[in-house]
């Protein structure tokens, strides 16, 4: 299907939505290429693993049976509680894009003084936008669920720009499809329209359906992840054009 | 001629629910305990709307602290973001007249439910489902975001109010169209469906996708009368699908209620393995019967190895259909259902109790 979408007349016709089928097999490739990647860049991320979820009583609850999970991400930014001054922040910023390794120890001791959040990331299937929608949740190093006001500030400030003037249209709490929690989510209208510019500069291989639906995935996050301050490895992005 | 609303959409407008509102006893400081409220509830409205006029009622023996208000029916806490009717329809096997349900002013369940700040919350969640349903229909949210503070803020009103009138005025902006209805034709000669102004009002003619939300209720032993049914006590014995329904294609041949079932619920219909596409595109149709198919193969393998004597689906029905209270004929015209039955979010929420033994 996708791939008379990529000729001249297809890609105009095309409204940058994805499948139930192409969401699980880009999802799937997705999480094999990040492993891959930080295995070879020793980047010392958590992997994104799939968990499939079995419908209860033959009940076709979901288009997918399954969504895609990266837990215990730790995100450095709460420093801005203790008054940081820039220069160290500037300071920690390096170290981090120098290694990409938490165990820097000038990175521990930092991380010692201050509060570490941690945050589950899920990628779900939405059969009314028919596209992937992120879910995410903070907690504190005992479990305690973090509240709006503390996500805000692990947010990227540009986030926290639009946080506050659409509050009710870019980051709510919604149940969450497969968890039946409140969870915190990006709101997905528009996302398709985003998706028609992202892939239409794509350069892709008319041929490999598997390749589009993962270059699919990794254009999508890759400008979601900056929305949520979810780091992502560069070489993701490179890999696209080899 | 402008569009009134059909005769069935008015009642639905006008469905309402008597409560009798108890204050929960970890939440009365004084003696004697407050009289339970009595309040008439509309259908398509939702419980924290009601907060306004049941505070003041309880406020004077409230002990001190912040307010956070929410429901509870038989000690589950009521999800504030479905629509009443529905909570009714779902949760009262055999209605219960007044419906008795139990109001906090603490202690918010929050890992339960979504938090909920008053009337913006409410508000929000509305138009986020409405910008849902205009996507699923229309193909992009664009009317919807393009509306002026006025139109939306009437919008609001107008369902608070219960003003359909003023209702179908600010949503004819937002060209959701109606199904094209040949029954509603006959019954209404008068009333001109939105779809006479043109193709491009026609939901059919861009993504022919409707906005459908299934809450489903699963027994696990047969019973007679209603009234028999098995209390719950959590959301977990409660299904939920949110997933457009595709219409058929099919020219001259009538999409019923029925079909659309079939499409959510094909294993209740003893169709498992033949199990029809939500989707519209054709060339989608094949690759997910396909993956359909090996989905419900292995759900029924690992079944299987449970309890390899039973038959998946031999003893799985339908008993009980619920849409605004009512209980339509399997036969009945879907289009009819989805342009009469709609909440004003623009989905159609349907209520399905089920055995499956």
């Amino acid at each position: 299907m996708m791939n008379s979408e990529k000729s001249e007349v297809g890609l105009s016709k095309w409204d940058g939505t994805i499948s139930p089928d192409k969401f699980q097999q880009g999802a799937l490739a997705f999480a094999e290429k990040w492993k891959t990647v930080c295995v070879a860049h020793d980047h010392d991320l958590p992997n994104w693993s799939w968990v499939s979820c079995l419908n209860p009583h033959f009940l076709n609850l979901h288009q997918v049976d399954g969504y895609l999970s990266l837990e215990k991400m730790c995100i450095l930014r709460s420093d801005k509680i203790d008054g940081e001054t820039s220069d160290l922040v500037m300071e920690e910023e390096l170290n981090c894009l120098e290694s990409e390794d938490c165990t820097d120890p000038a990175s521990l001791v930092q991380q010692a003084a201050q509060q570490v959040h941690y945050y589950d990331f899920h990628i779900v299937y939405s059969s009314s936008y028919r596209i992937p929608v992120l879910y995410f949740r903070g907690y504190n190093s005992d479990g305690q669920t973090l509240k709006l006001d503390q996500i805000e500030r692990d947010l990227p400030p540009s986030s926290v720009e639009v946080l506050t003037e659409s509050k009710w249209t870019f980051i709510t709490q919604q149940e969450h499809p497969y968890l039946n929690r409140p969870w915190y989510t990006l709101h997905p209208c528009g996302t398709n329209e985003l998706m028609k510019l992202l892939m239409s500069n794509t350069c892709l291989s008319e041929d490999e359906d598997k390749v589009e639906a993962e270059c699919f995935f990794i254009a999508w996050l890759s400008v979601v992840s900056q929305v949520v301050g979810l780091r992502m490895p560069l070489q993701m992005a490179v890999l696209q054009h080899n | 001629m402008e569009n009134e609303g059909t005769e069935a959409l008015k009642y639905v407008w006008k469905g309402a629910i008597p409560l009798q509102i108890h204050l929960h006893d970890s939440e009365v400081a004084t003696l004697p305990p407050p009289p339970p409220v009595l309040i008439l509830a509309p259908r398509i409205g939702y419980l924290p709307l009601l907060a306004p006029q049941i505070k003041p009622l309880f406020s004077s023996t409230l002990p001190p602290g912040d307010d956070t208000v929410w429901f509870e029916y038989k000690g589950l806490p009521l999800k504030w973001y479905i629509p009443t009717g529905v909570l009714f329809d779902l949760l009262c096997a055999e209605p219960e007249r007044p419906w008795n349900l139990t109001v906090h002013f603490r202690g918010y369940p929050s890992n339960i439910l979504a938090p909920c700040e008053g009337e913006d919350a409410v508000k929000w969640s509305f138009i986020n489902s409405l910008k849902e349903a205009t996507y699923i229909i229309n193909g992009n949210c664009k009317n919807i975001m393009n509306m002026s503070q006025s139109d939306q803020l009437e919008l609001w009103q107008s369902l608070i109010n219960g003003n359909l009138e003023s209702f179908l005025k600010v949503t004819s902006k937002l060209k959701l169209g109606a199904v094209d209805d040949d029954y509603s034709a006959k019954l209404y000669p008068t009333i001109k469906p939105l779809s006479d102004a043109g193709n491009t009002d026609n939901p059919g003619a861009k993504t022919g996708r409707i906005p459908v939300r299934l809450y489903a209720r699963i027994f696990t032993k047969v019973f007679d009368d209603l009234e028999d049914a098995p209390e719950i006590d959590s959301w977990e014995k409660i299904s939920y699908i949110n997933r457009p329904i595709g219409l058929d294609k099919d020219e001259g041949k009538c999409f019923a209620l029925s079909d659309a079932m079939k499409t959510l619920l094909p294993e209740y219909f003893g169709e498992g393995n033949n199990e029809k596409t939500t989707e519209a595109e054709v060339k989608e149709v094949h690759s997910e019967d396909a993956d359909d198919t090996k989905d419900v193969e292995e759900a029924t393998t690992s079944v299987g190895e449970h309890t390899e004597t039973k038959q998946p689906s031999v003893s799985a029905k339908i008993k009980l259909i619920r849409i605004q209270g009512i209980e339509p004929k399997p036969e009945i015209p879907f289009s009819w259902v989805v342009n009469n039955l709609m909440n004003p979010d623009h989905y159609l929420h349907i209520c399905v109790y089920l055995i499956h033994c």
